[in-house]
């Protein structure tokens, strides 16, 4: 049932369909930036009001919502979010990815393979990647429109010269389609080679810039790079302690106040799958006994 | 053009040349200096100008290298096939002539900060595509018939004494084997042996066939290397 | 003997520009060759700085025309080419050495990006050539290696001149222009940046269109001065010329004007 006042998904029907019809150009041009005229939304920008408005515009009834947040669904925001299109939209909302049909995420893709029935929704905070080394934004859009995106490796430079490694680890540029320089989301780059040719539409909100960019299915995700410096993800040296997984993005965690700490996925969805399916880490306990301990909560 | 006879052509050759200096900045005063001037000057010989002091002998050998402008009339220099009008003739040919044909001994050394003096006197054969080695062997030895001590060479000639800074000016004027060579005072401020070295100089340039046009103070000096005289004397002044 | 001069690099026909009513430059028209450097001189508010505008693709004039023999393409319309090919011009072929470094040095990176840039904006993608590259014009500007890694707010102000000319000169460029480039620095600093600017024109054949208001520096630099009084070029000549024997009223007081140390 729908919370009484409010039109379905929150927002009115014109501003939905404007919306839509900001994600169609974004769609049309892989990686470009679509202003759009955003709205004040009933949570901070910085919360993820550019996701949500993107996720409003294109929820129905049939779908499955998954928010999360660093990776986990159990974190402020997510939960937030996620009860959020549950009272306005009357959706069902789920922790599992394969469940899904739209996920909104801030900070990471999840760890399980996405498929063309999905759509990963991004909040983005700062949606132009050259901003950083060009503050006019009739500059920027000039150098977008041109393709003079050198200055963008100025900044890779800088990380080789200083740290003898490309040391940008989240928010990692991308050329789209072999036209257009895209900022991730502070993503990790882990998650980069996941934009590439990924089968589910992904979809870019950023809140207070008002601006919509996508990665359609199947569509060439680069990360810059130097020929002699390639694009690297990171690696650690531990697994997850709870599920012994190897190829998932670990989070540190401090134990105690005398250093002890543990790495575990920050797919929080990823992890209890594998340990209901009977892996186990070197501080995990088997499948039954988490499931007892959290019951008991 | 026409005459293909063996009668010697002048190297350079001065038709009606005018000059008069207008002085804005003094109530536009006008200074006439010369007027109807005409002077021919053969390869192989050296005509030195003559006349009292303040006549205009050094305007008009700036004349010559289109350092000053004339009014009006011509200075025909040879140039290679070709022959430049250097009143009328673009920059590009003025500067053509100057690096190929036409050599100028100023009074002074204009002094370029931090350039050594054997780049200063390497530097004409540089710019016309010596080989910078061949061109500093060629600026050693003439340092060295200058008298310039040799330990001096790779410092700038700032600090260089009037005598000294006077035969690296020298040194670079006669670094390239120009056709025409313009001298202004070139014995001056000179000791007797160097001063020599200098007439020596000439004295070979015009045996290369180099046409001289020179200021020669000293009398001596052009009793030595002048073949001729030609006179420059003081226009009237106009009365007002 | 090369006796007939080249094809003009820059053909300049009747530039002109007004600021609404106001007159900056008017009917300039010029030549520039290749290897040939060109003063423009005259005092503050003359109108030397609009040229450059201009003439640099900074300022679209109000008419007149500036047409430049590029490397590949033949004569091309400054203002009849698109914007892309103009920006393509500027990284490439063109390069500007601005008074204030600092609108011709990125100031928060590294003195070795700042060269670096210019290769990565022409497609270099191999970071030990760039480096190399980058460390290469250093070494030519007279900065040592170990600054590469500096950030230009760290150098002096002749330093930091040094480095936007290293920037400028590392993809090749055959024209520069400068826009008093040795301006608010002292004078021990600015006749060691002459003498660099003086070794680097020669032996890299540049073409440079310089504005100064300082006349020795003119004399030091330039093979040909154009002489600018609101707005227009009111003598023009070879350098010697115009500062020997100038004959136009303003040159005769500029000239007359120079303190003689």
């Amino acid at each position: 049932m729908t919370d009484t006042g409010y039109n379905y998904a929150y927002l009115d029907e014109q501003t939905k369909r404007m919306i839509r019809r900001a994600i169609l150009k974004a769609v049309a041009v892989p990686g470009y930036q679509v202003p759009f005229a955003g709205r004040e939304m009933p949570l901070p920008y910085g919360w993820g009001t550019g996701g949500i408005q993107v996720t409003a515009a294109i929820i129905g009834q049939d779908d499955t919502l998954k928010v999360i947040d660093q990776g986990a669904d159990d974190t402020t925001n997510a939960v937030s979010i996620r009860r959020f299109f549950a009272r306005t939209a009357a959706v069902k909302t789920t922790e599992k990815t394969v469940e899904a049909t739209v996920i909104q995420t801030r900070h990471r893709i999840p760890e399980t393979p996405l498929t063309e029935n999905q759509i990963m929704v991004y909040q983005v905070p700062i949606p132009e990647p050259l901003r950083w080394m060009e503050p006019r934004e009739t500059e920027t859009r000039k150098m977008h429109a041109l393709q003079e995106y050198g200055v963008m490796h100025v900044k890779l430079y800088e990380d080789i010269a200083r740290f003898g490694h490309i040391a940008t680890t989240y928010d990692y540029p991308v050329m789209v389609n072999d036209r257009y320089l895209m900022a991730p989301s502070p993503i990790p780059k882990f998650d980069n080679p996941k934009l590439n040719n990924s089968p589910a539409l992904q979809l870019f909100g950023a809140g207070r810039e008002k601006r919509i960019y996508a990665v359609p299915p199947y569509t060439p995700v680069k990360s810059l790079d130097f020929t002699d410096h390639p694009f690297e993800v990171q690696r650690w040296d531990d697994c997850c302690a709870l599920c012994g997984a190897t190829d998932s993005f670990l989070d540190e965690v401090i134990t105690d106040d005398k250093g002890g700490r543990m790495y575990v996925c920050s797919d929080s969805d990823y992890c209890g799958d594998r340990r209901a399916a009977g892996h186990v880490g070197p501080q995990g306990v088997d499948a039954d006994a988490y499931q007892r301990a959290t019951a008991a909560e | 053009m026409t005459n293909q006879t063996n009668a010697p052509r002048p190297a350079v050759s001065v038709r009606d040349l005018e000059k008069t200096f207008v002085l804005h900045t003094q109530g536009g005063a006008r200074l006439p200096v010369f007027a109807g001037l005409t002077l021919d000057v053969f390869p192989g010989e050296c005509v030195a100008l003559h006349g009292p002091s303040g006549a205009g002998k050094s305007t008009l050998l700036r004349s010559l290298y289109a350092n000053y402008k004339p009014g009006s009339g011509q200075v025909l220099v040879r140039h290679g096939d070709s022959t430049v009008d250097m009143v009328s003739a673009t920059p590009h040919q003025i500067l053509a002539v100057r690096r190929h044909t036409m050599g100028y001994v100023s009074q002074f050394l204009r002094v370029i900060p931090r350039v050594s003096t054997l780049d200063i006197v390497a530097e004409p054969l540089i710019t016309l595509g010596t080989a910078p080695e061949e061109a500093r062997a060629r600026a050693r030895a003439l340092l060295t018939r200058l008298r310039i001590a040799e330990r001096l060479w790779s410092l700038a000639p700032a600090t260089f004494s009037g005598g000294e800074q006077q035969r690296v000016n020298i040194a670079r004027g006669f670094s390239v084997p120009y056709p025409v060579l313009l001298l202004d005072e070139p014995t001056a401020s000179l000791d007797a042996a160097n001063r020599a070295t200098v007439l020596e100089l000439i004295t070979e340039a015009k045996q290369r066939g180099a046409a001289v046009i020179g200021i020669f103070h000293d009398a001596d000096a052009r009793a030595a290397v002048a073949d001729r005289l030609f006179d420059v004397l003081p226009v009237p002044s106009q009365a007002a | 003997m090369t006796m007939i001069p080249q094809t003009p690099l820059l053909r300049v026909e009747g530039l002109t520009h007004y600021y609404g009513s106001r007159l900056g430059c008017r009917d300039v028209s010029f030549d520039l060759y290749p290897g040939e450097v060109l003063g423009i001189v005259g005092e503050s508010g003359s109108g030397k700085s609009t040229l450059l505008s201009c003439l640099s693709a900074r300022q679209d004039p109000s008419s007149g025309r500036v047409l430049y023999q590029s490397r590949h393409d033949g004569e091309i319309d400054l203002y009849r080419v698109s914007e892309p090919r103009r920006r393509l011009l500027m990284r490439t072929e063109w390069g500007i050495v601005h008074q204030n470094p600092r609108d011709g040095l990125r100031m928060t990176v590294s003195a070795g990006a700042n060269i670096g840039e210019r290769l990565m904006a022409v497609g270099a993608r191999h970071y030990g050539d760039i480096r190399d590259q980058a460390i290469d014009w250093l070494g030519r500007v007279e900065i040592s290696d170990d600054r590469t890694d500096d950030l230009p707010r760290t150098f002096s102000g002749g330093m930091q001149q040094r480095l936007q000319i290293a920037r400028n000169l590392v993809t090749q460029p055959r024209l520069i222009f400068m826009d008093e480039p040795t301006g608010g620095l002292d004078v021990s600093v600015q006749a060691r940046l002459l003498d660099l600017l003086r070794g680097l024109v020669s032996s890299l054949g540049l073409s440079v269109i310089i504005v100064t208001h300082d006349l020795a520096v003119a004399r030091l630099l330039a093979h040909r001065l154009m002489v600018m009084k609101e707005g227009q070029v009111v003598e023009t000549g070879l350098t010697d010329q115009v500062l020997d024997d100038p004959h136009h009223p303003y040159t005769q007081l500029l000239v007359s004007s120079v303190l003689q140390v």
